[in-house]
């Protein structure tokens, strides 16, 4: 499944990076530790972060994630979105929580940890 | 691979957290307009973020050092930070010395070094408490 379906079919609003917004999801990690994220989410999986700092857009490219994901409405500062946008990282934003999310994704992935 | 030797320098910055990891960003750019294989590109990017980020938050910025032949890429990033009492100790998982207010960013799970461990082929630390900390990662091409 792509980003873009994904984000539709789970209501997620595309804050950032929709150029790129056709990359394949694998399933989805949930981790505020950014050196642990970088070691440990699987390849092309959504990341859903509380944190919203310049920082997750490294983090994003060098872990391979497909996307981030900004749970609870949390807003998100416009120097991330723009360097997101220059590097086509997409983010994600929505009201639910990190577990709604996950919830949600447990209908479209199987495995959601590699 | 058909490449003669590239050298790369950056300053770091240590006053600014948000903007971290932008020598890092460029080398793996460099790496990947090189050809350089995509496995050996994430190695290396992840082990120059990691080391680039220490600099920043534990030793207020430095400097990056990089050379790309056929064979290797080896990275030095030194600094005139505070140096590490027990780099034993600071390798260890969970290890983390960090400010309430770099772990609020995100930072601090004490993970930056057993990373570049993992994703380096030759890790070298020198370090001198009060003087600062030249950290070499080497990553083998091929
Ligand atoms: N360049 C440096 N100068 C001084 N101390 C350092 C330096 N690099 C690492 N350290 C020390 O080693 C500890 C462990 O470093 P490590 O990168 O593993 O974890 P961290 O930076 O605290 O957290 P994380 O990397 O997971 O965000 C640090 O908390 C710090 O005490
Ligand atoms: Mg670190």
């Amino acid at each position: 499944m792509t980003v873009k379906e994904f984000a539709q079919k789970t209501g997620m609003k595309v804050l950032a990076g929709a150029d790129s917004i056709e990359k394949e999801v694998t399933g989805v990690y949930v981790c505020d530790l950014l050196s642990w994220v970088i070691s440990h989410a699987g390849k092309g999986n959504a990341w859903i972060t509380v944190h919203t700092n310049l920082n997750i857009v490294a983090v994003a490219m060098l872990a391979e994630v497909s996307c981030i994901i900004i749970p609870e409405g949390i807003p998100v500062e416009e120097a991330t979105l723009k360097r997101a946008d220059q590097e086509g990282v997409i983010i994600l934003g929505t009201d639910m929580s990190a577990y709604e999310v996950c919830a949600n994704a447990a209908k479209y992935f199987e495995k959601v940890y590699t | 691979m058909d490449i003669n030797s590239i050298r790369l320098h950056y300053e770091i910055p240590g006053d600014d957290f948000t903007i971290a990891g932008e020598a890092s960003s460029n080398v793996k750019k460099m790496l990947n307009q090189l050809g350089i294989a995509p496995d050996i590109v994430k190695k290396t990017s992840i082990a120059m973020y990691e080391a680039e980020i220490n600099a920043v938050i534990h030793a207020g910025g430095g400097e990056a050092n990089i050379e790309i032949t056929g064979e290797k890429i080896t990275i030095v990033i030194k600094d005139n930070g505070p140096g590490i009492p027990d780099v034993e100790l600071a390798m260890q998982e969970g290890y983390s010395t960090a400010s309430d207010y770099v772990r609020e960013l995100g930072f601090g799970a004490g993970m930056g070094l057993p990373n570049i461990k993992r994703y380096s082929d030759k890790l070298d630390i020198q370090t001198e408490v009060g003087k600062g900390t030249v950290v070499t990662i080497v990553v083998n091409i091929n």
